[in-house]
């Protein structure tokens, strides 16, 4: 299977990667390889083999419904570029 | 033409744990912005998801409360989208092995006949954030203290056909998980929020039309309405040789109408991979009995046992179940008072009229369930009428005093001495002869007047039973 331009595009909007025009190519090359690498595990027959939905075959450990955590607020405000009134200010969002 | 409605709900309910779904920071409704929002739910690089157990047992309990298939192997996984209120770029979620499978629950109609809705699934994911964005110029804030909060999305087969059955859902629903304790389930607040599937097809049809998705709805009324306008637009568009366009619409109650929210909709694409940084839950059987012994009484099993114990009609049973708390008052009340059926009927009568009149709920009664009682015990004790204890019902809402002491105060207290009455009904057969002489001649219509004057006369004081039984004796 192989990936045309526009396809990297709309992944790489997706994404929220910019790919410049001189780029496209390239990566579509290397996006269509690694396709290829996955056609080919493909044709494994896997029958009879139950899918895994993590690599590791363990079972995830629960957590105890407490607070652990306090309120950092000032500090971590002093990582975002811009904070007022408790709020992290952001670019204007609107649907 | 003549069309019907196919409708299908997906409810968020915000489970009500100490902390949130995936990390130790505390999850409470109404704290300052950011104040419940770490290092984890903001996202911070090298930070690592530890699933919460609480979450996942009140999954299992909605889940056995409608009876469905619980999931012994759930997986999560990456929904991707990029929004500032989702600082991972990605919600976790659960796609293709929810904790909860296929359930249902039933539903009540208007005129009593009862419906079962299916649910095809419960999935437990996160909440995003907030965004504002009125008060900054050109910028929007963003509170996280509700990012990572855990949810559960509880999504309808299609099988509701108008606005009052999706109602009847929505309320029934929101009373089972109330009854569960695992969500505060206000609608205004956002811990229960509704999304609404609407399509509609020539009647007969069996093939679904295009539907339309309206988003966070935030009460009972303007599901009702907002589904009702949207039916109607879709009807119109139709109608006038249109097609109805697969999209998100939002509802506006000022104006009674939904509007597109995307001028041009992107097809959305989610890239859903399963969550690397979790593994798959598993639960044995031990795990679910365990919740399962620990249910309450449900709601559809309490009225059973409401009309069975207390020979309560379907309907009344109906009304006083419809919450927990409704049901806690009434079973306070009837336990205290001795007499299930005089509570059923002050509960569901007065009562709730004046619930309804002030808007209130329950919890809000300005009759706590002991006065309530005090009051119906005395009725029963004959120390005043069923009449003139609304008069101290009224009183009890401005004055605080104990019942006995308004009763006292307001010389309310019945009249049972003989002599008394007697007096009444002497004066009573001395002002009415005409009457008295038609009863004589066996019309037996008049008593009901007579005993009608001389409780008149005594202000509804009297015991209507000896002035009863008094004329009977004295008009031979």
């Amino acid at each position: 299977m192989a990936l045309d331009k526009s396809e990297v595009e709309k992944i790489a909007q997706l994404a929220r990667l910019h790919i410049s025009e001189a780029d496209a190519e390239e990566v579509a090359n290397r996006i269509t390889d690694i396709l290829a690498l996955i056609d080919q595990m493909q044709s494994v027959d896997t029958e009879s083999v139950e899918p895994m939905a993590h690599p590791l075959d363990v079972v995830q450990r629960l957590r105890a419904d407490t607070v652990t955590e306090t309120d950092n607020r000032d500090e971590l405000q002093t990582l975002a570029p811009e904070a007022q009134d408790g709020l992290y200010l952001v670019p204007k969002v609107l649907e | 033409m003549e069309w019907e409605t196919v409708i299908g709900l997906e409810v968020h309910v915000s489970l009500s744990t100490k902390s949130k779904l995936f990390s130790g920071t505390a999850s409470e409704f109404g704290a300052e912005p950011n104040t419940q929002a770490n290092i984890f739910d903001l996202a911070l690089p090298g930070t690592l998801p530890v699933f919460n157990e609480e979450a996942l047992k009140m999954a299992v309990r909605f889940g056995l409360a409608i009876g469905a298939e619980i999931g012994e192997r759930s997986v999560f996984d990456r929904k991707n989208y990029f929004y500032p209120d989702l600082p991972k770029g990605y919600q976790v979620t659960q796609l293709d092995f929810p904790t909860v499978g296929k359930g249902a629950l039933t539903i009540t109609l208007e005129d009593g006949t009862e419906k079962v809705i299916g649910v095809t699934r419960a999935h437990i994911e996160e909440n995003a954030g907030k965004s504002l964005h009125e008060e900054f110029s050109g910028q929007s804030g963003i509170d996280l203290n509700r990012a990572g909060e855990p949810l559960l999305e509880i999504v309808s087969e299609p099988e509701i056909t108008n606005a009052k059955e999706a109602v009847a859902y929505l309320k029934k629903l929101h009373s089972i998980v109330r009854y569960l304790d695992i969500s505060d389930a206000i609608m205004a607040q956002g811990s229960m929020r509704c999304d609404v599937n609407v399509s509609i097809r020539p009647k007969g049809e069996t093939e679904l039309g295009t539907r339309t998705e309206i988003k966070n709805i935030n009460s009972f009324r303007f599901v009702e309405k907002a589904i009702n306008s949207e039916i109607i637009r879709q009807q119109e568009v139709i109608e006038d040789g249109g097609e109805v366009v697969q999209e998100t619409r939002r509802y506006d109650a000022n104006k009674d109408i939904t509007t597109s929210m995307r001028s041009k909709e992107v097809a959305n694409d989610y890239r859903y991979f399963p969550e690397p940084d979790l593994l798959p839950v598993v639960i044995d059987e031990s795990f679910i009995s365990a919740i399962k012994a620990e249910l309450p009484e449900l709601p559809d099993a309490k009225k059973e046992r409401f009309m069975q114990e207390f020979s309560l009609s379907n309907y009344d049973a109906g009304v006083l179940t419809a919450t927990r708390e409704m049901a806690e008052y009434f079973e306070e009340v009837a336990k205290n008072c001795g007499d299930a059926k005089l509570a059923a009927n002050w509960v569901t009568g007065d009562l709730l009229a004046l619930l309804n009149k002030n808007d209130m709920e329950i919890t809000e009664s300005p009759i706590r369930s002991e006065r309530l009682a005090t009051l119906i015990s005395r009725i029963k004790d004959n120390t005043i009428s069923g009449k003139i204890a609304k008069t101290v019902f009224e009183t009890m809402l401005e004055d605080d005093a104990g019942v006995d002491e308004i009763i006292e105060k307001k010389g309310l207290k019945q009249v049972t001495d003989t002599g008394e009455i007697e007096k009444l009904v002497d004066e009573v057969i001395a002002n009415n002869p005409d009457q008295v002489q038609q009863l004589k001649d066996g019309k037996e219509q008049v008593l009901g007047f007579l005993v009608g004057q001389a409780m008149k006369l005594s202000q509804g004081k009297a015991n209507p039973g000896q002035v009863n039984q008094l004329l009977r004796e004295k008009i031979q």
